[in-house]
């Protein structure tokens, strides 16, 4: 675990005073991290396990881990940074109890699929079916119930590890040294892995926008 | 279309999508691949779906926690508390 580059931040101070708070005993500190993260933990660790009823149970174990270890949180990542890898960490070691039998190198399964179909480009490489521009789709159509349904569909259906990526980076919003360091991967690595993630993704909102 | 200029063919763009939105191009691999982008609208409109893309990935998370989960976890907590301290 290499420190990070050491600014005061906002986001360092108000990680601080929860510290304090829950070193404190202060239970509604604690709450409000829970319904901050709990379901960011949850939708992360399914990606680990075989179902939504282990990644609660790993969320909880995860929870349990953070009140157990807050008195040796250093302040070196964020409070948030600190909480996923504890959550890493345990949806691991159940993922590979729980699934024995696929070794997480089966992630590779799909190496070197093209993140569109070959059919979409003629004899010289260029487009023969061109996408089409979304800018006149609504933000509200693609935001809606259904568009996201397709989303977590896609999302679901990735490879265990190209789907941590995704969700870690696109969705929760972590920087890429981060899930780099979180998921044990190479630089290269993770940008492959998000990269086909990204495509599967874009691919399948394509096709239901179509 | 073709190759625009770049040398870069569109099969080959949809590739590099991720590079160059991670800023991991070379200066000289990325000056060729936006001027693809300027002169292919088909690059261009792959590029723009792939980034409507991601903010609604970052939009997914508005779930809330269940109401088990949330007393589950109070319990929890209020056990520690009476351990710990």
């Amino acid at each position: 675990m290499r420190p990070l580059e050491h600014k005061p931040s906002p986001e360092a101070d108000a990680d601080a005073a929860f510290v304090e708070r829950l070193r404190a005993g202060d239970e509604a500190a604690f709450m409000e991290l829970v319904e901050r993260y709990q379901p960011a933990l949850v939708r992360l660790a399914q990606s680990f396990v075989p179902s939504r009823a282990v990644a609660e149970e790993v969320a909880q174990e995860t929870w349990l881990g953070v009140l157990n270890g807050i008195d040796r949180f250093e302040g070196r990542s964020s409070l948030k940074t600190w909480i996923f890898r504890i959550l890493v960490n345990r949806a691991k070691t159940r993922g590979e109890r729980e699934s024995r039998s696929v070794p997480f190198s089966s992630l590779e399964r799909e190496d070197g699929e093209p993140a569109v179909d070959p059919d979409r480009f003629g004899a010289d490489g260029a487009w023969s079916s061109p996408p089409r521009s979304w800018e006149g789709e609504p933000e509200a159509r693609l935001l809606a119930g259904e568009a996201r349904s397709v989303i977590d569909a896609e999302i679901a259906k990735l490879p265990p590890v190209q789907r941590q990526v995704i969700t870690l980076r696109d969705v929760e919003g972590f920087g890429a040294a981060e899930v780099r360091d979180l998921l044990d991967l190479t630089d290269g690595n993770q940008r492959v892995l998000l990269h086909r993630a990204r495509s599967r993704v874009r691919r399948g909102l394509e096709e239901y926008l179509s | 279309m073709r190759l625009v200029g770049s040398g870069i063919p569109c099969r080959e763009m949809v590739e590099l999508v991720t590079d160059y939105l991670e800023g991991a191009l070379s200066w000289r691999e990325r000056r060729r691949f936006e001027r693809h982008i300027a002169g292919c609208d088909g690059c261009r409109a792959y590029l723009e779906q792939m980034r409507r893309t991601l903010r609604v990935l970052g939009r997914l998370d508005e779930e809330t926690i269940s109401p088990e989960a949330r007393d589950a976890l109070l319990h929890a907590f209020r056990d520690w508390r009476a351990e710990a301290r």
